[in-house]
């Protein structure tokens, strides 16, 4: 796959990191505003996704290891599962909100809702790997063969 | 009344590309109209006349109507295994494009019996 | 009761944290994924003691305000107990299996963290109280059996699993549209509270549309007649030990404990007559239908799939009778079920590891070369087939004389007659492959290593003592509860909730 015109790279270049600002503010305020983990991991991957898409997939195939985004992946998963353990570890339920029983904080504000925002984070790193690990395995890292 | 018949007319949409469609694609997008048309009809479920988004915010008087946001919390799940499932179907229908070269479901009839 | 999220908690962990270190270190998936099912093994046998009581655990901590659950719960009763045992008990010996199966196989890593998730599904769909939560594991049960269906990507394999991705998937909608109108219907989604709050609707048409897309939706999963279509393709294109774990456990807990838990003790009385009969129609036409299309098959794995199909019917009629003497048929022919079909598939694959060929007319001879292999599958065939006093006889029985005693005179004759039929072509593989004389090719066929063995023979032995559950002492123990359970169809609110 050949990439795209100079102009279709030069506005990536400019529209990419605030793709990737908007994403990671709508995870952050997945307690606040709708959204939340997934929609903001989709949007995280999207901004990853533009940019292979922009420069093609012959640079691509230089620039991007497979291994980073599968252990991003299990990475995030791994972080939220642990999350959710620690209520059965400290001796009260599975999934409890043990940092809003001992501090709730200000509501309404960014920290608030105790493991809520952690969860999100976990959840927001998570998706965006995996959606962006499925694309290039798709469209970049595909095993041609004749039979 | 009427937004519940339009749902289940697109649920039966999907059903006939499901059925009819010989291209492997096509099956998919079927599939994935009927899950987005079930969505639709779990979130519509919720509604309740006059109220607004479920979300509390400062500012907010004491007394006010919300819809329902126990399906929209439920979609939400029901919309990443949905996107879960595409991702697994189209892999696999890349991979057979590759073994079979053609997408015809009339011609990817090794298996019978 | 902390045991409860355990058996979710144990497999999700070691499935993330697999893919990771197996790059490291190649025998890594190995001990690990045969650690993590050896102690979910032992933690469910653990669990017999508490199989009289019902225990429930609401995830959050969220308790139930003024008599009404507000969160999750996860329940654990006599059923689950039952059902928990078969689970765990055979991953367990699929995972030892599946140490010495792999080595045709390319990618050890990935198949372990699938089937880690698909055990986490399986366990999480018998112990959830919730319908939506039923259904979230109920599809990360499926979605790792799809992709474990293509796990040796030759071109059969993909076309299996496409075709059960299609149909499973439009399952799995019908599914979701029915919670969407049972959530209409009861305004929640806890099973206990609904089951009080349909015993005082009658059967409404909302109700029995709500049933009939549950009836639908689950039996395309469990593989009853109608809708069997992906199973003959799907079972055979696996690779033997998924096939043992998909006939022996997904389809019994995806599809029978499904129906079972929803008809029996959630919808209960506002739907039972008819349901009854649509019962006992489904599983005589699975039951003699899987055997006759069964005859003429040459695939050994593909007639050991449409015998799946007919035994499934076997248990869905023992259901269908209605009395405590038919549900205690049913679900102890589920357990002898799990247990000979899962030995069966195992024996399979080993002939599939030592000679590389399905097709019986091809074979011939071979339990001159492979003993455990030939006499574990001469066991199955028999137990399959109810010769006494092998497990299968015993539960045959009752289901049989549960048919009389509650007046399908005709219909017990099928039952019969289908039994004869299985024992015919089980005679048929075993005299085609295993015994006569042994084909030139095969010369040098060696038997397959040890944790293949170990497997079979404890299946073997299994399915030999399994007529023992009938002793009063193991019987109050293991199989009264789960009878008990079913029998009380809407007592179930009074037990999570009261309790």
């Amino acid at each position: 796959m050949r990439g795209m015109t100079l102009i279709v790279k030069s506005i990536t270049q400019l529209m990419a990191p605030s793709i990737l600002l908007l994403g990671i503010y709508i995870v952050m305020h997945g307690h606040l505003t709708p959204g939340g983990g997934f929609a903001g991991g989709i949007l995280i991957a999207g901004c990853f996704v533009l940019i292979v898409l922009a420069y093609g997939s012959e640079e691509a195939k230089s620039e991007v290891r497979k291994w980073r985004a599968t252990f991003s992946e299990s990475f995030g998963i791994f972080l939220f599962w642990f999350l959710a353990l620690l209520g059965l570890i400290q001796g009260t339920y599975f999934f409890y909100n043990i940092i809003a029983k001992v501090n709730t904080g200000q509501p309404y504000h960014l920290f608030s809702a105790g493991i809520i925002p952690l969860c999100n984070i976990a959840i927001g790193i998570e998706v965006g790997a995996a959606l962006f690990a499925i694309f290039i395995t798709l469209v970049v890292f595909k095993v041609e063969e004749n039979l | 009344m009427i937004v519940f018949i339009l749902a289940i007319l697109l649920f039966l949409i999907g059903l006939y590309g499901v059925l009819v469609k010989r291209n492997l694609i096509k099956i998919i997008i079927g599939l994935m109209i009927m899950e987005y048309a079930v969505n639709l009809f779990f979130t519509l479920v919720g509604f309740r006349e006059g109220g607004t988004a479920p979300i509390f915010s400062e500012g907010l008087s004491d007394n006010v109507f919300f819809v329902d946001p126990l399906p929209q919390a439920l979609v939400l799940t029901a919309i990443v295994i949905g996107l879960g499932t595409t991702a697994l179907m189209v892999s696999i229908a890349v991979r057979i494009y590759e073994k079979y070269d053609t997408l015809d479901v009339r011609k990817i009839r090794k298996l019978r019996g | 009761m902390s045991l409860l999220p355990l058996f979710v908690i144990v497999p999700l962990g070691a499935a993330f944290v697999t893919p990771i270190f197996s790059k490291f270190w190649k025998g890594f998936s190995d001990w690990w994924g045969n650690l993590a099912s050896a102690f979910l093994m032992v933690l469910s046998l653990w669990c017999l003691r508490f199989s009289t009581e019902t225990i429930v655990y609401y995830a959050g901590g969220w308790e139930p305000v003024d008599g009404i659950p507000v969160g999750i719960a996860m329940v654990m009763d006599g059923l689950t107990v039952l059902m928990l045992i078969i689970i765990n008990v055979i991953a367990f010996l699929v995972t030892l299996y599946s140490v010495n199966f792999l080595k045709n196989y390319t990618d050890r890593g990935k198949y372990y963290t699938l089937f880690l998730l698909m055990l986490a599904g399986l366990n999480g769909v018998v112990l959830s109280g919730d319908m939506f939560n039923l259904f979230v594991f109920l599809e990360i049960a499926a979605i790792a059996t799809y992709a474990l269906v293509a796990f040796g990507v030759e071109a059969e394999s993909l076309e299996a699993s496409f075709k059960y991705q299609v149909l499973g998937g439009a399952a799995s909608i019908t599914i979701l549209l029915g919670i969407a109108f049972f959530y209409h219907l009861t305004g929640t989604l806890n099973m206990a509270d609904a089951s009080r709050l349909f015993a005082d609707m009658g059967p409404s048409p909302a109700v029995i549309f709500t049933g009939i897309l549950f009836l639908v939706g689950f039996s395309l999963k469990a593989g009853l007649m109608p809708f069997h279509a992906w199973l003959p393709d799907a079972y055979p294109s696996a690779p033997a030990s998924i096939s043992a774990m998909l006939a022996g456990v997904g389809s019994k807990v995806l599809g029978v404990y499904a129906l079972i838990r929803i008809f029996f003790n959630v919808f209960g009385m506002t739907v039972m007559p008819s349901l009854l009969t649509i019962f006992l129609v489904l599983g005589t036409l699975s039951m003699a239908v899987g055997a006759f299309l069964a005859l003429g098959q040459k695939d050994f794995k593909r007639l050991l799939a449409y015998s799946s199909i007919s035994q499934i019917g076997y248990c869905i009629f023992a259901f269908g009778l209605g009395t405590p003497l038919g549900i205690l048929g049913g679900l102890f022919h589920l357990l002898n079920h799990s247990v000979f079909k899962s030995l069966l598939f195992f024996n399979s694959g080993a002939v599939v590891y030592a000679t590389g060929k399905r097709n019986l007319e091809s074979m011939g001879g071979l339990s001159q070369r492979m003993p455990v292999t030939g006499t574990t599958s001469l066991v199955g065939s028999l137990s399959v087939s109810g010769i006494p006093p092998l497990g299968g006889f015993w539960s045959k029985l009752i289901i049989i004389y549960a048919a009389v005693e509650s007046g399908h005179h005709i219909l017990a004759g099928v039952a019969i007659l289908v039994s004869i039929v299985t024992l015919g072509y089980y005679m048929k593989v075993q005299k085609l492959a295993f015994f006569g004389p042994l084909a030139a090719a095969y010369q040098k066929v060696k038997e397959v290593p040890a944790f293949m063995c170990i497997s079979m023979v404890v299946l073997a032995l299994l399915s030999l003592g399994l007529g023992l559950l009938l002793l009063p002492q193991l019987r109050e123990v293991i199989l009264d509860p789960a009878v008990k359970v079913v029998e009380q169809g809407m007592g179930y609110a009074e037990m999570v909730l009261g309790g």
